[in-house]
């Protein structure tokens, strides 16, 4: 092809502190065509598209609209080169109308008449279906989601990026959400999406970039992809890691969790007949794409999601006694002698308290012994020492308080607290992630460790390579559910790979296969 | 394109300077910064003065010390008043730390001041005086917790906004204090009820050692020192600062934020109540709607201004009620020819300096102009 590209991008790198989020990307995208941006979680993809849109500035490389190389610096920049982004998280003012919400911020003469009408005509012409004097808090997420779209079109964009537009969306929403945007590539715009669905991008797009851990892979036309070969592109082939591995011992039943159902905020369905068991002696690794229920499965179990049904049973090792967990406090489960430990996905916002220092930050577990109305500092600071010693904690002291430490030393004062409470049953929310290597080593280390002495482990994460060395069993889940249970010594990254972008309609029969 | 053109300009230009946190800063250093900015604001005000007004700075500075300390009753007066100032600082701090926005101090002390007064109204010829104390100070708290605690519950259950809900409650408290002013008042309808047991002094917190101010600096410098104790040493205190910083964490570690919440701003409106007390029972032996004197909303300054540290507000306490009492001197004096508003002003500015001040501890600006030299040296 002979057309010169409405936005080609060359060599982009762009790296936050060590991160590298992009390495050296390279790609383009045509009008009245829709590009498909693959990849897992934290491949970069957002990072690319925030560039094009003006909230990053890359680092090194070149962005080139229509042929000419352009420099954007903000979102402005961006808006008068005709780009616009619909983000994953809607930004609408709530009191306002959608015809409002649209001409905010525009310079010009402020005319809610005529901004009305055009918002109409831009609808009319696309297959929209909009009321521009609906406020937002009325809406539902699709309708807000197309106040977005028509926001952008109403500035004159031409190029369109819309960062995992169908997460929101139920089935039949998506559907009119592809129409539309197939009539937008038809009427000569550029399009990019942003997703992991693998039938969304055979169905939609028509070619297809693959991003994996921040570099770029291919492109494909999308007619010669299939499912396999993208997953394998998106994977990519396993990579040694060389994580010990002891064989379980003695494995028991710890903590069984059958048909359990969570509801989120907005009533929708986060958890859908989730049923497995967590062994002593053992890491059970759990899979999905971030936002599949992860959160809100580890969460209930800790008495901090309130459950719609289902079961979550405890068998203590000490007693024999089987406890159900369900709808208990934190508090409740731990008065049953229940040790639980939970390093959650947000350290500073739920596991520490950033402005507080490691040794009060040790006390958050332990501040309750003890009949005295007042604190007892001596032991939680022993800890502390004990931990900036034995896990190498890079600190100016004990009494730093802890949003000063870096992300690895943050989590290694977080992941030691939940250690020293000898725990039974430890969870772990993406334990490594902005760790440097030798920080993720030590956690992977620490974790076996727990393992050996009887500890039943579970540990969230998205690196495939690393669950598949680090996991005994790896429980994949997707949209909720559980979408398979695989034997992590023997299964491969595809295997993972498929059964993570599999989309809840072909979950029965996927599921069926795989046992 | 002409867009592009005009895109590519833009870039040339980067902004002068830009404000880079300080990671931390030692504490001798900060005090520096404090001490340099009470200077500077004294230097700035004595420029204002003599333009503006013509008169001699010095000679406003010398009347501001006079009203304060210029003799030992302008000095008594001024412990006591700090001392009062420091109470409500106190009451407001254990929610202010929990992040719980209450500005109903003054709402809260008036509580307080109609229990007393009522109590005085009622019970001096039925109670003895020790227990006539005793029912008036548990009144006082009782009304003050009772004052706080509503919009307190209505926050945890029902997350409503506190700032808002406290506020209302101010006005409400007022109004009865108003009308309590009008029902008891001596001629029926000027609202003015007068000095409660004139002659008997009966329920008039008691002199020590002759000095009526002493009581109140010395129950103040008690609690100052039971606040330290429980906002840093008991696990209540530990608790409320954690679901200050973030109530997930709470709630991860076990913690009933809905009881920490309820039971911190019980405390705080209980030690308000005690403060409208000692005012009516200790100071003025009557009843307006003006014996809070503000406190509620200036406590809220001098609490943030001490970082939430009980013994930094005795400081931050002690500066506001001796610019008060300067001012006053400054407004009246007959050497200067200013006014009550300039003195206002001159508060303005010196607070301002050192609230503004903070900025520089925490922040640092970083000049762009350096690193382009450094970027030539490398080239």
């Amino acid at each position: 092809m002979d057309r010169i590209p409405a936005i080609e991008l060359k060599n982009i790198t762009k790296t936050f502190g060590k991160i590298v989020a992009n390495h050296n990307v390279s790609l383009s995208v045509n009008r009245g065509e829709i590009l498909a941006i693959l990849g897992e979680n934290g491949s970069g993809k957002t990072t690319l598209m925030n560039m094009i849109s003006g909230i990053y500035f890359p680092d090194s490389g070149h962005i080139l609209i229509d042929g000419e190389e352009v420099v954007i610096k903000s979102p402005k920049d961006s808006f008068d080169y005709g780009v616009g982004m619909i983000h994953q998280h809607f930004k609408l003012v709530d009191v306002l109308s959608a015809a409002e919400n649209i001409v905010l911020g525009l310079k010009g003469k402020y005319n809610l008449k005529e901004a009305s009408a055009e918002v109409s005509r831009i609808a009319s012409q696309y297959g929209f279906e909009i009321d521009p004097a609906k406020k937002i808090y009325e809406m539902s997420v699709s309708e807000k989601q197309t106040v977005e779209i028509i926001k952008v079109l109403y500035r004159g964009a031409d190029i369109l990026i819309l960062d995992e537009p169908t997460a929101v969306l139920t089935p039949q929403e998506t559907s009119k959400l592809f129409a539309i945007l197939r009539r937008m590539r038809d009427d000569g715009k550029a399009i990019v999406i942003i997703t992991h669905k693998l039938h969304e991008v055979l169905s939609l797009s028509d070619r297809v970039a693959v991003l994996r851990k921040g570099e770029y892979i291919c492109t494909l036309e999308t007619k010669d992809a299939t499912e396999a070969s993208l997953t394998e592109a998106m994977v990519g082939k396993k990579v040694a890691l060389n994580i010990d591995r002891a064989e379980p011992k003695d494995p028991e039943d710890r903590l069984v969790i059958k048909d359990l159902d969570c509801v989120n905020r907005e009533g929708a369905k986060v958890l859908d007949d989730v049923t497995f068991t967590a062994r002593s002696g053992e890491i059970l690794g759990i899979a999905g794409i971030a936002g599949s229920g992860q959160r809100e499965l580890l969460e209930a179990i800790a008495g901090l999601q309130h459950v719609q049904s289902g079961e979550i049973v405890y068998n203590d090792p000490k007693t024999g006694k089987v406890e159900n967990l369900r709808d208990k406090t934190p508090m409740q489960i731990r008065q049953l002698g229940v040790r639980l430990s939970f390093v959650p996905e947000d350290r500073l916002g739920m596991g520490l308290v950033g402005n507080m220092d490691i040794i009060d930050n040790m006390m958050l577990r332990s501040y309750r012994k003890g009949k005295s109305a007042f604190l007892q500092r001596k032991e939680p600071r022993d800890l502390a020492n004990e931990i900036i010693k034995s896990l190498e904690v890079v600190t100016p002291s004990a009494s730093t308080p802890v949003r000063r430490l870096s992300g690895g030393n943050v989590q290694k004062v977080l992941v030691g607290r939940e250690i020293a409470s000898t725990p039974t049953v430890l969870m772990a929310a993406y334990p490594v992630r902005g760790l440097d290597i030798n920080s993720s080593y030590m956690i992977y280390n620490l974790l076996n460790q727990q393992k050996e002495n009887g500890v039943a482990v579970i540990f969230v994460g998205e690196d495939l390579d690393v669950l598949l060395e680090l996991c005994d069993r790896i429980l994949v889940i997707g949209s909720g559910k559980v979408t398979g249970l695989v034997n992590a010594r023997t299964a491969t990254k595809e295997e993972i790979g498929l059964l993570m972008t599999k989309s809840s309609a072909e979950n029965e029969e996927g599921g069926a296969n795989n046992e | 394109m002409n867009k592009t053109a005009a895109a590519k300009e833009k870039k040339t230009r980067e902004p002068l300077f830009h404000i880079v946190k300080k990671s931390g800063i030692v504490w001798w250093k900060a005090w520096l910064i404090r001490i340099a900015a009470v200077i500077a604001a004294l230097m700035v005000v004595a420029v204002i003065t003599l333009v503006m007004t013509g008169q001699n700075p010095l000679e406003m500075y010398k009347a501001m010390l006079d009203g304060a300390v210029g003799n030992s009753t302008r000095t008594w007066n001024l412990l006591q008043d700090t001392a009062l100032l420091l109470l409500v600082a106190l009451a407001v701090t254990p929610a202010f730390k929990m992040r719980f926005w209450n500005i109903g101090a003054q709402g809260q002390v008036l509580a307080g001041v109609l229990a007393t007064t009522a109590c005085l109204r009622y019970f001096t010829d039925k109670l003895p005086t020790p227990l006539l104390f005793v029912v008036m100070i548990l009144c006082a708290i009782l009304a003050g917790a009772v004052w706080a605690v509503i919009p307190s519950i209505f926050k945890a259950y029902l997350n409503t906004n506190e700032t808002l809900f406290t506020l209302m409650m101010n006005y409400i408290a007022i109004n009865l204090v108003a009308f309590f002013c009008f029902r008891w008042s001596k001629n029926s309808g000027n609202d003015v009820i007068g000095l409660i047991n004139r002659k008997s002094k009966v329920g008039w917190l008691p002199e020590i050692g002759g000095n009526k101010f002493l009581l109140i600096v010395l129950t103040v410098a008690v609690l100052t020192v039971v606040s330290f104790i429980y906002l840093k040493y008991s696990k209540h205190g530990y608790e409320l600062s954690v679901v200050g910083e973030s109530e997930n964490t709470a709630r991860y570690i076990g913690i009933n934020v809905k009881s920490v919440v309820i039971r911190t701003v019980i405390l705080s409106g209980a030690i308000c109540g005690l403060a409208g007390f000692l005012l009516v029972s200790g100071v003025h032996h009557t009843m307006t709607t003006e014996v809070e004197g503000g406190r509620g909303f200036t406590a809220i300054i001098v609490s943030w201004m001490a970082h939430f540290n009980p013994f930094y507000m005795i400081l931050t306490s002690f500066l506001i009620v001796f610019m008060e009492k300067g001012a006053i001197q400054v407004a009246s004096s007959k050497n200067l020819q200013l006014d009550d508003n300039f003195s206002s002003i001159v508060i303005g500015i010196i607070i301002l300096f050192i609230i503004g001040c903070e900025f520089f501890i925490n922040y640092k600006i970083k000049f762009k102009s350096k690193n382009k030299e450094e970027e030539a040296l490398k080239q």
